[in-house]
């Protein structure tokens, strides 16, 4: 958007006193969650679903890590 | 605490989140998953330490940027050689209207020092509270709001106010991105 700094420089006066003006606090925040929100709405990949459902406790886990085979299938599905 | 189905479900809805926070480090999306699948082996296997009725996203969290921060340290010179490149991952879509402005934000974001990053994205984004997020990068309170304080300013800096009438949007990301040259 190219009205993104005309817009918020009308209404910024950060540095004076380490504070910035609440239109820009509340943009920035935006942003952040915007970005971030990006991601999160991904859900969970099939392959971080596997991982977690299949692998046993502290006792299994090395063994589990180490055994490639299963989890390799499950790269390329669905 | 035991591998019970409910812990299991539980570390698994922490993992969107995670993903997240991971891109937001490292700025790529293989790398992150790599260290989202680090992290939950890591958790999973240390599962003992967990202790019943604390709280389990900050338990990950804190796994996942300890395992960034010394893989980083690691890989320290191989970003920065990388560093064209680094950028370049960022350009996966095609940069225009609403995805200028994302971009922007993005190349602004990774400009700050990790720390301050890092305590922005928990505190701003993940919506950890300042305690939590001191907890998870093993610091002071006072410290995490002094960080996303900074973080802020500098991003408004970055973004909203140095530069306007020199810099229309274009040539800011063109400046951001391309500093470090190829």
């Amino acid at each position: 958007m190219s009205d993104l700094k005309s817009q918020a420089s009308k209404n910024a006066a950060p540095g004076k006193h380490g504070g910035l003006s609440a239109e820009i606090q509340s943009r920035i925040g935006h942003q952040l969650r915007a970005m971030y929100d990006d991601v999160v709405r991904q859900g969970v990949p099939d392959r971080f679903v596997e991982l977690v459902r299949k692998l046993d406790g502290p006792a299994a886990t090395p063994k589990a890590g180490e055994s490639g085979n299963d989890n390799g299938q499950n790269d390329g599905r669905e | 605490m035991p591998l019970t189905d409910s812990l299991r479900d539980d570390i698994l809805s922490s993992v969107p989140s995670l993903r997240a926070f991971a891109i937001s480090l490292c700025g790529n999306a293989d790398r992150a998953d790599d260290l989202v699948q680090e992290t939950l082996l890591r958790a999973l296997a240390n599962i003992d330490s967990f202790q019943p009725g604390s709280n389990l996203p900050a338990w990950l969290f804190t796994i996942l940027r300890n395992l960034f921060r010394s893989d980083y340290r690691k890989r320290r010179r191989e970003v920065e050689d990388a560093e064209g490149n680094y950028a370049k991952t960022l350009k996966t879509q095609p940069a225009q209207g609403a995805h200028l402005e994302f971009e922007e934000f993005r190349a602004a974001l990774d400009k700050l020092p990790q720390d301050q990053r890092e305590a922005l994205i928990l505190v701003g984004a993940s919506g950890f509270s300042y305690e939590d997020a001191a907890m998870i990068c093993g610091c002071a309170i006072g410290t995490i709001k002094s960080r996303v304080n900074r973080a802020r300013s500098k991003l408004a800096a970055l973004l909203y106010v140095d530069g306007a009438e020199d810099f229309g949007p274009d040539e800011t990301v063109r400046a951001v991105m391309g500093g470090s040259g190829g």
